[in-house]
């Protein structure tokens, strides 16, 4: 509720007026929506007077340790639980977390694997709970309640992820808060799967659950659950795993009442409270070790997942003594009609798993790593949209905002004598997955992807390769699944999938981690279908590192009018599996071959037509004459580029029939490159002559801001802008009316409208 | 005293300038960005990042859209070492991408030895786990 703004002439209420007047305005709300004093906060709650007390009552480090552990122990149980349990893809192959919350809603420890940016932002509807729950008499928060989450306008990430939320009183007394969250996929949304890039209004997000209660006496309720099965493609999906993030929840309020019971709710709450509270001060101390510094870098997207267009994510990373302050302004304005806006909490999750996993993985997993760290942004941006905005693609957002942030960060901790990881380059960053939905061989509908989700290639460190499509950014411990296994559920197959996509490189002293190729075809299903949401086919979404180089572009290739099935069947030779081979031999004659953006809607697919992707490499490291030849033969032996490829980028001889290396020529070949290089280079000030433009350029759409000048964000033509602080509208047509207006002005140039009237 | 920055870059900073950590070439004034004292080379991204599909058939083909996005190599002028890349949309000015605040880098060296090996970093190493 907001401080009346009271003109100063007129005559200024008694306090007593004012506290009449906000108890009026609380009574009377007409509607509890996203509360912004708690969504754009991230940081920890003020210590509570209890849990001073406790803190004084019980301070000594073994006790608080052993506990700390206990409780780890006990998330880890619940993280397995769901893992084992779960019935959505994305749970069984660890997209999924646990963690206990303080009595205020802090995460104060979460579970060991998993995907720890879903609990990183469980706090806010946590939160949302305790101040308008609690308190109310048509609601309450008692023992034996359990509440439900998913609309990411009220915390998380997107509306495909669902949390169970248990309080947990000791004696009558709210102790603490202990959640579960699962990426379940299906959730009722105008595509099958989730996350929805035909979303062009929050209406279109499928179900919309701000907190509420769904569970009483442990007990889920059976007219709500019946309600929410109603809501979404996958009623079991829905009742299996709202049971199971349940009983996770339970078996971790077990091991609390355990250590409880041991050790009292004194020791339990200063244990939350001081971890929380030394992780915060030692992320300071470790802050005030990096170099004061400013980073400028930028990532852009290339498509809103329905139409190419360059949209920045511009970030500038400061660091002072021990403040560290992400500014984000610049950044694009947010897309009235478009799925790719991230609320701000969204971002500052990924944000959070820049440094949880990838610069201080020592710290224990939960909010304080990322509470002192500021983050700055404009109003209705891309990377902090507003209510009204689209959001089912924040993916998009938030994964190229964190890239942005790996990038910058990498830059300030080479000169640091201490370190807890090694200097990387960014990882891949988008979900070079397949969505897909429909009904299934055995007459179920189902919406959910391929855990392949989980497989992004590493980007490289200060000493050694990337690994390939290892592991995803925004999850520890997670797999990339197993296709065979799906494959009794789904009516489709991966005819080719985990084979490195040759020459698709990220270049470097050492070379990022490659991905893989994925291609499907629908088999026992006359009503099931694909969806694609990454960016990328055009623009790299990374940066390289101290001169190595970023991926390349990911494309999505289909080849239709051909059942592969039959194929494989009568002629199998003419099978190949390669994209490279199918797409430039055209193996199958009758078929059509075709190349899109990776933001393909839902469409259905007929049986035996291929849909082929890669997945993406991670950055490379370093001047790639640099590379040891060994590393660059071992390269082409596994068949991650071509000897051609790696002779003319490294610079490296070798005979082409045993691959042995000629290190004369070799270093006689990087050093005449070395030498190329010094004659085609530009001095500094000339080139930029000739290259800086004062504006973005006519023939792209471009968003957010050119060059240094952050005040002024483009929406998608010079002439086209707002103000960062003064937010438009940002409407996109849809591309179909864009194609046939250009069609229809082709056909008008001939005279072949027909006379058609208008 | 000399701080090691990036890969290829050191600041000296009693003579606050960015030098080359390949060739010792003194690059030029830490006080600005470094990249002024590189050459620049603007590289159609294709090069680096091969077609893998026909680009005579093919819209999109794996390699970078060359009027969306080039490749800015920034060289040392007296080694060729490629001390930094920047993928560019064409026409944005290069960015300032690091600008130390010198006094306060110097305060901080003054109570640190000088490193004149890179710090890797720990690295990962396989836990001894639990047989079967
Ligand atoms: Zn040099």
């Amino acid at each position: 509720m907001s401080e009346m703004n009271t003109p100063v002439a007129a005559k200024l209420p008694s306090p007593e007026e004012v506290a009449l007047i906000k108890k009026f305005l609380n009574d009377t709300t007409l509607f509890l929506g996203p509360d912004p004093e708690i969504m754009q906060n991230h940081d920890l709650m003020p210590r509570s007077e209890v849990e001073d007390e406790c803190m004084r009552k019980v301070g000594d480090a073994h006790t608080i340790a052993k506990i700390r552990d206990r409780i780890q122990a006990g998330c880890d149980e619940g993280y397995e639980m769901v893992e084992q349990m779960g019935a959505a893809p994305g749970a069984k192959w660890g997209d999924v977390i646990t963690g206990v919350y303080s009595a205020s809603g802090d995460l104060a420890i979460a579970s060991a694997g998993g995907v720890l940016i879903f609990s990183a932002l469980v706090h806010h509807p946590i939160k949302f709970i305790i101040k308008n729950w609690v308190n109310d008499p048509t609601v309450g928060v008692n023992e034996g309640d359990g509440f439900i989450h998913n609309d990411s306008r009220y915390g998380n990430v997107h509306n495909t992820d669902q949390s169970m939320i248990l309080p947990i009183f000791h004696k009558g007394k709210l102790v603490c808060w202990v959640a579960s969250t699962v990426h379940e996929g299906e959730n009722g949304a105008i595509e099958p799967g989730g996350m929805p890039s035909m979303a062009e209004s929050p209406c279109d997000e499928g179900l919309k659950m701000c907190p509420f209660k769904v569970v009483e006496n442990y007990q889920i309720k059976r007219d709500i659950l019946t309600f929410l099965q109603n809501s979404v493609r996958e009623p079991k999906l829905q009742y299996e795993d709202m049971k199971v993030k349940l009983f996770a929840c339970l078996r971790i309020k077990q091991r609390i009442e355990e250590t409880l019971n041991t050790d009292g709710p004194e020791a339990l709450i200063s244990t939350l409270r001081t971890t929380m509270e030394n992780v915060r001060a030692e992320v300071k101390r470790r802050v005030s070790e990096w170099p004061d510094m400013t980073v400028r870098t930028y990532i852009i997207q290339d498509s809103t997942l329905r139409e190419n267009c360059v949209v920045k994510i511009n970030c500038k990373l400061t660091k002072t003594g021990d403040r560290l302050i992400f500014d984000f302004r610049g950044s694009s304005p947010e897309f009235t009609n478009r799925a790719t806006n991230t609320i701000v909490a969204g971002l500052k999750g990924m944000l959070a798993q820049v440094f949880l996993c990838y610069v201080w993985p020592d710290l224990p997993r939960g909010q304080a790593a990322f509470a002192p760290i500021e983050v700055i942004t404009d109003p209705h941006s891309i990377v902090n949209c507003s209510y009204d905005a689209p959001n089912s693609q924040s993916l998009m957002s938030i994964f190229t905002g964190f890239t942005a942030g790996q990038h910058a960060v990498a830059k300030f901790l080479y000169s640091c004598p201490e370190k807890y990881t090694k200097v990387h380059a960014p990882t891949f960053n988008m979900i070079n997955t397949f969505i897909w939905g429909g009904v299934s061989q055995h007459g179920e509908t189902l919406g959910n992807l391929c855990a392949d989700l989980n497989g992004m290639g590493a980007g490289a460190t200060v000493d050694r390769d990337g690994e390939h499509a290892l592991a995803p950014i925004f999850a520890t411990m997670a797999d990339i699944g197993e296709q065979e296994l799906n494959e009794e559920e789904v009516p489709f197959l991966q005819l080719v999938s985990k084979k490195m996509t040759r020459d698709a490189i990220a270049p470097g002293k050492y070379r990022g981690g490659q991905g893989y190729t994925m291609m499907v075809a629908t088999k026992d299903s006359e009503q099931w279908g694909f969806m694609t949401v990454c960016q990328g086919a055009k623009f790299p979404p990374l940066q390289g590192l101290f001169g190595g180089y970023a991926c390349g572009s990911y494309p999505l290739c289909k080849v239709q009018g051909v059942d592969v099935y039959d194929v494989l069947l009568n002629e199998p030779h003419k099978f190949k599996h390669s994209i490279e081979e199918i797409m430039n031999e055209r193996p199958f004659e009758e078929a059509t071959y075709t190349t899109h953006h990776m933001g393909m809607g839902f469409e259905i697919s007929k049986r035996g037509e291929l849909f082929m992707i890669s997945q993406g490499a991670g950055a490379g490291y370093g001047d790639l004459l640099e590379r040891d030849p060994a590393g660059v033969i071992r390269d082409i032996e596994e068949g991650l580029m071509s000897p051609g490829v790696a002779e003319r980028l490294y610079k490296v001889k070798f005979d082409p029939d045993t691959l042995a290396v000629n290190h004369e020529a070799t270093a006689a070949a990087r050093d005449a490159e070395r030498k190329a290089r010094i004659a085609r280079g530009v001095p500094y000030a000339e080139f930029i002559k000739g290259w800086n433009k004062p504006t973005p350029p006519t023939h792209l759409q471009y968003f957010g801001c050119w060059g240094d000048d952050v005040a002024k964000l483009y929406m998608g033509s010079p002439d086209k802008f707002r103000d960062a602080n003064a937010p438009r509208p940002n409407y996109m047509p849809h591309p179909k009316d864009v194609r046939i207006a250009e069609l229809e002005s082709r056909l008008l140039a001939m005279g072949a409208m027909g006379g058609e009237k208008q | 005293m000399k701080v090691l920055m990036t890969e290829y870059l050191r600041i000296d900073l009693d003579a606050e300038q960015w030098e080359c950590r390949v060739c010792d070439h003194v690059i030029g004034s830490a006080g600005k960005s470094y990249k002024e004292g590189m050459l620049v080379h603007n590289r159609d991204p294709r090069e680096i990042h091969p077609p893998i599909i026909d680009p005579e058939k093919y819209r999109f083909t794996f390699s970078p859209d060359p009027e969306w996005v080039r490749i800015l190599e920034y060289y040392c002028p007296h080694c060729g070492t490629q001390v930094e890349t920047e993928y560019a949309v064409p026409g944005h000015p290069p960015l300032h991408d690091m600008e130390p605040d010198l006094p306060a880098l110097r305060a901080q060296w003054a109570r640190r030895e000088e490193v004149k090996e890179a710090v890797v970093g720990p690295a990962v190493t396989a836990d001894k786990g639990h047989g079967h």
